[in-house]
């Protein structure tokens, strides 16, 4: 019996919707290099400076990279616009910080919580899965624009109940001295300490911050793995089916409203998960840790990543990171070490009303990484890294334009 | 029992009613024609059937159960699938990606294969263009993704909504012809038409839909002959 040569292989039918064989190769070269990096990152920081700065430093960092990963799901999957992303990552931090802090000494209940960390980050995490289900449940009829502003408000209205229920999560002075995690003695086991056969030797949480940088890469890697196969599953083929059109969508048999949910829940569930980890890094919880410019930053660092390219988000995160805690922070000094090494020295004075190079860098500061956000929007409007599918999508767009164009044009 | 039937069902946008206790019915292997002028209703009957639309009186039965509450992923499982009014295809997406788009709510990856062929054997044109972007696509070729789209769910009932709107004379004889072929394999077919005289000839049986009531019904002959009907549609 004769067969059409497709049937013999309907494992690559799927794969072609998601363009993986042209996608493969560019995201293994950006995965290999972020391996590389990571691997070679605290060895060759600490070499180089002296000190473990860079890699704490590239632990925080983390945490935006697992931010923009999970809002990647809800903004760049489904297509919905989420302006409270930082909501989430708000509930999974408290919810970590209550339950392993003495905070909880102090509330109502009378009684401190030290719930290891280990359990903590998946209670994080599923909390606020289910804060994204109850606030997706009323509000995911409403499309585009309405979402977005429900968001916003939903982002508003949350540290504004961490700061107002002072009673539970004292308010403005914030939760300290939240528990560091702790490897189960299972894994240190007897051999671990001062011995000479330590297999994790230093792997303390409360003095190293490459501790927490192996924590926050292991994190990524789970999080990269678990979304690559989401994106990949029938659900994210109904993630993109609805980005591209609701209605027809529907008319395909997918439940929308159930669909959508799911992005939403499954992108703040990162955030919890994120959240979580902040909270032990950080040792520090604090309501105005997650204002609106939190969810922003992170929103930004997806669109500038390339929408929709887990690579690329990963990488967009990493860059508005760097711009943000780097370039800007250490700008006044660098200009004015600049201006002394050219030669003008004299513009680092004040003078009259010049308040020094330093001082006007500073000031200047948002002013630069508006420009640049503004210029990396210019050069690549898809994105740093944008997926095949968007890419498409924008020469399509600029296809039918051409064309339109064309018709307008009389025939000779 | 017919396989599809709607018994009086009325339906409104806001205030506005767009449905007047309509009854028709679609039978296994018929071809059943909508005709009307614009604003007849012709659409909201077909979004009410397919569950885009919930109806606010009467009752809607399909393949022997009621479906009149359900939701539209829910009856394009039970086999109700259609090419909804302005194609709307995955105009970003390849053509062959649509198809698959089409077949979400199947699993059996051989049968999808299979029957992305069988609609590649009804439209030449599209095998051609496989992974061409839709959006890309000749307006004739778009109705025709968009009926080969709605065929992946292999449909128990195929609606059609406007097939001919906006297409050549020579592509609209093509659109009827695959209609008729695709009922000839054994898919009844429900089809919405303002080209009343084309859409008259495939079909077996017709009613005509006039301010959200049905007016006139008989088989699709009968329809053509009927003076009221060639006054009204089809211009003579």
């Amino acid at each position: 019996m004769s067969e059409p040569t497709t049937v013999k292989k309907p494992g690559s039918l799927w794969a072609r919707l998601h363009l993986r064989e042209r996608i493969k190769d560019r995201d293994t070269a950006i995965y290999g290099v972020l391996l590389v990096v990571v691997l070679v990152w605290p060895m060759s920081t600490y070499y180089a400076t002296g000190s473990s700065f860079l890699t704490s430093q590239a632990a925080h960092a983390g945490t935006w990279v697992l931010l923009a990963i999970g809002l990647n799901v809800v903004v760049g999957f489904a297509g919905l616009l989420d302006l409270g992303y930082a909501a989430f990552f708000a509930i999974g931090a408290y919810c970590y910080a209550l339950f392993a802090s003495f905070q909880l000494q102090s509330s109502p209940l009378h009684h401190a919580y030290h719930l290891p960390f280990w359990l903590m980050l998946f209670v994080g995490m599923f909390v606020a899965a289910a804060a994204g289900a109850i606030l997706g449940f009323p509000t995911l009829r409403l499309r585009g624009d309405y979402l977005a502003i429900v968001t916003l408000g939903f982002g508003e209205i949350v540290p504004q109940l961490f700061l107002n229920l002072d009673q539970w999560t004292g308010g403005i002075n914030a939760i300290g001295s939240i528990d560091q995690p702790s490897l189960p003695g299972w894994i240190t086991g007897p051999w671990a300490g001062a011995t000479s056969i330590a297999i994790l030797p230093n792997f303390n949480f409360s003095y190293d911050p490459t501790a927490y940088y192996v924590l926050v890469v292991i994190m990524i890697i789970i999080a990269v793995v678990l979304v690559t196969n989401l994106h990949r599953s029938r659900l994210g083929r109904a993630w993109m089916a609805i980005r591209e059109d609701e209605v027809a969508a529907a008319a395909m048999g997918i439940n929308t409203v159930t669909t959508k949910l799911l992005a939403f829940s499954i992108g703040a569930s990162f955030s919890g998960f994120a959240g979580a980890y902040y909270g032990a890094s950080f040792g520090l919880v604090s309501p105005d840790s997650f204002l609106f410019v939190v969810s922003i930053t992170v929103l930004v660092m997806v669109v500038l990543g390339g929408m929709g390219n887990i690579t690329g988000v990963i990488v967009g995160a990493i860059a508005i990171y760097f711009v943000l805690n780097n370039v800007l922070v250490s700008l006044p000094t660098n200009a004015e070490s600049f201006a002394n090494a050219v030669g003008l020295g004299f513009i680092t004075k004040t003078n009259g009303d010049w308040p020094g190079l330093a001082e006007e860098a500073r000031r200047l500061q948002f002013l630069l990484y508006g420009l640049i956000l503004v210029g990396m929007m210019l050069l690549r409007p898809q994105g740093l890294f944008p997926s095949r599918v968007r890419e498409q999508e924008l020469k399509h767009d600029a296809v039918v334009e051409e064309e339109t164009v064309a018709e307008q044009v009389p025939a000779r | 029992m017919s396989l599809l039937e709607l018994k009086e069902v009325s339906a409104f946008y806001g205030r506005i009613q767009a449905l007047r206790s309509v009854t028709l019915e679609v039978d296994q292997g018929e071809v059943v024609a909508l005709i009307g002028s614009n604003g007849a209703g012709k659409t909201t009957t077909l979004r009410t059937i397919s569950g885009l639309m919930h109806p606010a009186g009467g009752s809607i039965n399909f393949d022997t159960r009621d479906i009149t509450n359900t939701g539209p992923e829910t009856i394009v499982q039970r086999g109700i699938c259609q090419s909804p009014e302005g194609r709307r295809l995955f105009v970003r997406m390849s053509v062959q990606d649509n198809l698959l788009m089409g077949a979400y709510i199947r699993t059996d990856k051989p049968g999808i294969a299979a029957d992305i062929e069988r609609v590649f054997t009804l439209f030449p044109r599209l095998k051609e263009r496989r992974t061409q972007i839709s959006g890309t696509l000749s307006g004739g070729e778009q109705q025709m993704l968009a009926m080969g789209r709605a065929l992946m769910a292999r449909p128990k009932l195929l609606m059609l909504d406007e097939p001919s709107l906006g297409l050549a004379p020579i592509l609209v004889e093509t659109i009827f012809t695959i209609v008729r072929e695709i009922n000839a394999q054994g898919t009844p077919v429900l089809l919405v038409e303002q080209n009343a005289h084309k859409a008259l000839e495939v079909a077996h049986r017709g009613y005509v839909l006039e301010t959200g009531s049905i007016v006139k019904t008989g088989t699709g002959k009968e329809l053509l002959e009927s003076e009221d009907v060639q006054k009204a549609y089809l211009g003579m």
